[in-house]
Formats: C-alpha cells, sequence, structure tokens
C-alpha cells in the first residue's frame, strides 16, 4: 500500500476549487450571517462607519413585514401545489413510457425532456403570450370547450396558477428520467409472482411498483422542493410580482429588497429564513422517508 | 380478450402522443410566431401557422438591438465557466477520489453539507465582494462564482473512484508523478464523465438568470437570458419580436441538447446517486 501522499500535491490538487469555494462561497455565506444582524443599507455603502449592530431586529421586523408574509404565504403554495403535482405528472409520463404497449418510446421520452433544458425567461415569455386573456392560444383551445376567456396573470386567483401549469410543463421530464430508472429497477419476477396470484393491475401497483419506487420518488420531492422554493424567473417575467402581490416569492421580494432599494441587511435576513424553510424542509422529509423505507 | 388488448394499445399510444402535442405547442408557436407579420398575433382566432414568412424581426434584433453582442457574451461565458470549473473540480476529486490524507472524508462530508445552503444567501456579499474587486459588469463576475461546484467534484469523485488503483500504481512504479497520473490516465479514463458534466455546466450557465441579471449593469454586456427579460419591459406589445428573441435563446441550446442527449440523460442518473 502507499504511504500518504505528501502535503504539497495535495495541497495543488485541492486548492483552486477549494479557495474559490471558500472564498466565493464559504465566505459570502458567513458575512451574510454577520450582517443579517447589523443595519447595513445604502448609506453604509458610502460610509461603513454607519455600520451598527442591531441583534434580531430584522428578523423581527421580517415577521411583521405583511409583504414578507404575503410572499412566505405563495411560495408555500407554490411548492405544496406545484410540486406534488409535478412529481404526479413525471410519474405517470414514466409510467407511460415504461409500458410495453408504448410505441416509438424515444422519441416520446426526447420530446417530453425538451423543455427541462430551454431558458426559463424564454419560456416564460412565450408562455406570458399563452395565457393573454384575447389572443392566447391557451384560451382559444379552452373556448372550443366551451369555456369562458380566462384573465391568467392580470386576476389574483389564477397568476399562481399559471405559474404552476408553466413549472410543470417546464420541469416534468427531469424527474420522469428518474422514475424510469427507478421502474427499470424493480424485478419483473415480482409482477409475474403477483400476476399468478391474480392481482389487478391497480393492487400490483399499489403493493410493488409505489414502494419500491419510495427511494426514487423521496430523492425527488427533496430536490424539487427545493429548486422550487427559490421561485424566481417566473414571476420576474410574467407578472412582477402581480397582480396584487399574488405572485410575490421569497427570491423575488429578497431580489427587490437587495437590488432594487439596497436595504442590503434586511435582504440578506430573507435569503437566510429561505435557507431555514429549505433545511427544515429536508429534514422533515428525511424524518418521513426513514418511516417509509422498506 | 384481444380486443380489450388493441384497444388499451390505442389509448396508451393516443395518450402519450396528446401529451407530447402538449408539450410541443408553446415550441411550436415560439417558432412560428416569430415569423409572423408584426400584428399577426393580435388576431382572434390565434393563428399557428404565420400567413406568410417575415423575417424582420431577426434582422432587427440583430441590427438594432445588439443580439450579436448578447449571443457572444452568453457563448463566452458559457465556455468560460466549462472549461475552468472541470479542470477545478476534476483535480479535487482525483485528490479526494485516489490521494490520501488525514482529513479527506471529514473535509469531503463538510463539503458535501454545503450543498444544502442555497446560492441565494451569498448573492449580496458576493456582490459586494466583487464590486470590492472592481469584478462587477464583467466577464469575470460570472466566471468567479463559477470556478468550482460542490456537485461537479462529488460526480467527478463517484466515477474516478471505479477507476482501479492498480492503473495508478503500476505509473507510479514507473516513476511518473501525480501530476502525470492525472493529466495521462485519470483524465482520458474520465472522459465521458467530463462530457456529461460539462453538458450540464455549459446549459446551466447559458440558461442562468438571477446571478447575470444583478451583475450585468451595462446593457452591452448582459447575456442573452437578461437582455431578453430587459427587451421585454421595452416591447411588451411586440409579441413576433419578442418570440423571435426566444428562438435565438432556446434554439442554440436544444440543438446542443439533441446531439448529447445520451450524456445529459446519463449524468441526471449519475447525478442522483445517493452516497
Amino acid at each position: 500500500m502507499r504511504d500518504k501522499t505528501s502535503f504539497w500535491i495535495i495541497f495543488v490538487f485541492l486548492a483552486p476549487a477549494l479557495s474559490a469555494i471558500f472564498f466565493f462561497f464559504i465566505v459570502p455565506v458567513i458575512s451574510a450571517f454577520l450582517i443579517s444582524f447589523t443595519d447595513f443599507d445604502i448609506y453604509t455603502l458610502g460610509d461603513f462607519r454607519r455600520l451598527r449592530f442591531i441583534g434580531f431586529e430584522n428578523y423581527i421586523k421580517l415577521f411583521q413585514d405583511e409583504l414578507f408574509y404575503k410572499a412566505l404565504v405563495n411560495t408555500f403554495y407554490f411548492v405544496l401545489v406545484g410540486g406534488p403535482l409535478s412529481i404526479l405528472v413525471s410519474l405517470s409520463t414514466a409510467l407511460l413510457l415504461n409500458s410495453q404497449l408504448t410505441k416509438f418510446k424515444k422519441v416520446f421520452r426526447t420530446i417530453y425532456f425538451l423543455p427541462v433544458v430551454t431558458t426559463i425567461v424564454a419560456v416564460a415569455i412565450v408562455w406570458r403570450y399563452l395565457y393573454h386573456p384575447r389572443f392566447g392560444y391557451l384560451n382559444y383551445i379552452l373556448s372550443l370547450f366551451g369555456i369562458n376567456p380566462v384573465d391568467w396573470l392580470g386576476d389574483p386567483v389564477y397568476a399562481m396558477p399559471a405559474i404552476i401549469i408553466l413549472a410543470v410543463w417546464k420541469n416534468f421530464g427531469y424527474n420522469m428520467i428518474l422514475f424510469i430508472a427507478g421502474l427499470q429497477n424493480i424485478p419483473s419476477e415480482l409482477y409475474e409472482a403477483a400476476e399468478l396470484d391474480g392481482a389487478s393491475s391497480w393492487f400490483k401497483f399499489k403493493s410493488i411498483t409505489l414502494p419500491l419506487l419510495a427511494p426514487t420518488t423521496f430523492f425527488t420531492s427533496i430536490m424539487t422542493m427545493i429548486g422550487y422554493f427559490q421561485l424566481f424567473a417566473e414571476p420576474y417575467v410574467m407578472t412582477q410580482g402581480g397582480p396584487l402581490n399574488s405572485t410575490l416569492s421569497i427570491v423575488l421580494y429578497m431580489y427587490q429588497e437587495g437590488f432594487r432599494w439596497w436595504n442590503i441587511s434586511y435582504s440578506v435576513s430573507i435569503a437566510f429564513v429561505l435557507f431555514v424553510i429549505i433545511l427544515i424542509g429536508t429534514i422533515i422529509q428525511f424524518r418521513y422517508e426513514k418511516r417509509i423505507h422498506y | 380478450m384481444k380486443s380489450e388488448f388493441i384497444i388499451k394499445k390505442v389509448f396508451i399510444n393516443f395518450l402519450a402522443t396528446l401529451i407530447a402535442l402538449l408539450t410541443l405547442i408553446p415550441f411550436v408557436w415560439m417558432i412560428s410566431a416569430s415569423f409572423m407579420k408584426t400584428g399577426e398575433c393580435a388576431k382572434f382566432p390565434p393563428r399557428l401557422f404565420p400567413s406568410e414568412f417575415d423575417f424582420s424581426h431577426y434582422k432587427f434584433l440583430f441590427q438594432n438591438l445588439e443580439m450579436t453582442r448578447h449571443f457572444i457574451n452568453s457563448l463566452l461565458v458559457a465556455i468560460l465557466v466549462t472549461t475552468i470549473s472541470l479542470l477545478f473540480n476534476s483535480m479535487s476529486a482525483y485528490a479526494f477520489a485516489k490521494l490520501r490524507f488525514g482529513i479527506k472524508d471529514k473535509l469531503f462530508r463538510f463539503l458535501l453539507s454545503l450543498m444544502i445552503i442555497p446560492g441565494q444567501v451569498t448573492m449580496l456579499p458576493l456582490f459586494l465582494m466583487l464590486k470590492e474587486m472592481g469584478f462587477i459588469n464583467t466577464y469575470l463576475g460570472i466566471i468567479i462564482p463559477g470556478m468550482a461546484s460542490v456537485f461537479g467534484i462529488f460526480m467527478l469523485r463517484q466515477f474516478m473512484m471505479s477507476i482501479p488503483d492498480s492503473l495508478i500504481d503500476a505509473a507510479r512504479i514507473d516513476g511518473a508523478s501525480d501530476f502525470r497520473i492525472f493529466f495521462t490516465i485519470i483524465l482520458p479514463l474520465s472522459r465521458s464523465i467530463l462530457i456529461t458534466l460539462g453538458i450540464f455546466t455549459f446549459i446551466g450557465t447559458w440558461n442562468d438568470f438571477l446571478w447575470p441579471l444583478i451583475v450585468m449593469t451595462d446593457s452591452s454586456m448582459y447575456t442573452l437570458p437578461v437582455a431578453l427579460a430587459n427587451l421585454m419591459g421595452e416591447h411588451t406589445q411586440d409579441t413576433e419580436l419578442m418570440m423571435a428573441g426566444s428562438v435565438i435563446t432556446v434554439i442554440p441550446i436544444v440543438i446542443l441538447f439533441a446531439l448529447v442527449q445520451k450524456y445529459y440523460i446519463s449524468g441526471i442518473l449519475i447525478g442522483s446517486v445517493k452516497e
């Protein structure tokens, strides 16, 4: 067996990436944490002597801020409705593409996956026009079924559902690939044995497919949740957070406070609350996974 | 029994086709609207195809709105981030996979734990830092934070662990240094994973929006997504022009994906492997 490699060789191999991560990720995270306890704002930028330590004041202010509360509720709406819906569509399309009856599987897989690689800003713009109340294609299709035009992005009730539909369309292909791989890992003998016992399709799905897919479902749920909490480009491009702040998300609010009004310490506190929410969400899912793991 | 099977088969394939159509309609409409004459989109009922092909929106974008510049900005930044991060990530992945040192496992676990922190937390301090260093509104402002990534190191390490030690030991007995081993054995053997991660990084950087929006303050430095979002503010009513801009942003990435689909899909599966 080899001895330990000399310090300098290890240093040279690790230094480029690790120093980049240290200086441009870890240092900013620590600075952000410290800044969130100060009153760092646009005036501090001009004169650093104005910087004061103010304890938890930013966080206290946040929880009295109605707009932040609104952003929090909207983001949870997006995550809790859009997340499960995305997973459901991913799983359904994976089952569809895994069925022996389906033809041209590869072509369908490529088509379903296409939205995943596209630029979110560009597709959000395209969908903004598809959602147009008078000339949009969506309302036209709905009108063929006798449904009255919906003001998708102009009505506070429909704006978030509109963004969720776009998000599901854009993202389902990614988890679909993971589900297909998960389905192919299930031994076919299990299904054969169940068929011998005369099990129905639904029973097979419920007692073989779902339990054995649990690890995949767990992984995709966590990744989708983390991604969806960071909702930003869709409302930025399509609604600017409106109408009546019905699509204002946590990150959009953070961006506006930080980079439009330069309320730096306030904006950084918002980012930290986001971090804590994602952390708690992940811990909850891990706890839940332990209970259902086979 | 047999007719039931046929009905099932027809139904499933019909469903698959329907979903494919729903997935494709936004693309089809985007492309065809970009060739419509100004105002043709604002008609009822909406058309799916242009009455005649009009290239004037593309011409306008490239001649009057610096689209070439934005395209080059996007391309340059994506290529540089991809190249630099592949080199840096693979070097430390090699150390984590094949070199031996005391704190290796602890350090690696610490790195992995960083993945839970959303990037938004770093943005304001990072912006202020880069501003002090004079990198705001430069390519370096995007490249510097993208030089290394924990996810990239993780993916490459997983792959490099599967390279047999005997290969490395044999080279070492022949007197090869670690650098030589890295460049002549490890990197060539990691070709497929490097391509996969490279495509991930390239597409991710090309599509990235929030950070370029923050860093690039001058319109000549905008990447395509930022330029497009900005254009949206000024030309909201000009649907056909906006669609042409979207086509220019989306189509290169769709073509790239079509060419390297195999690597991209396998990358998703590698990235999902739990420790």
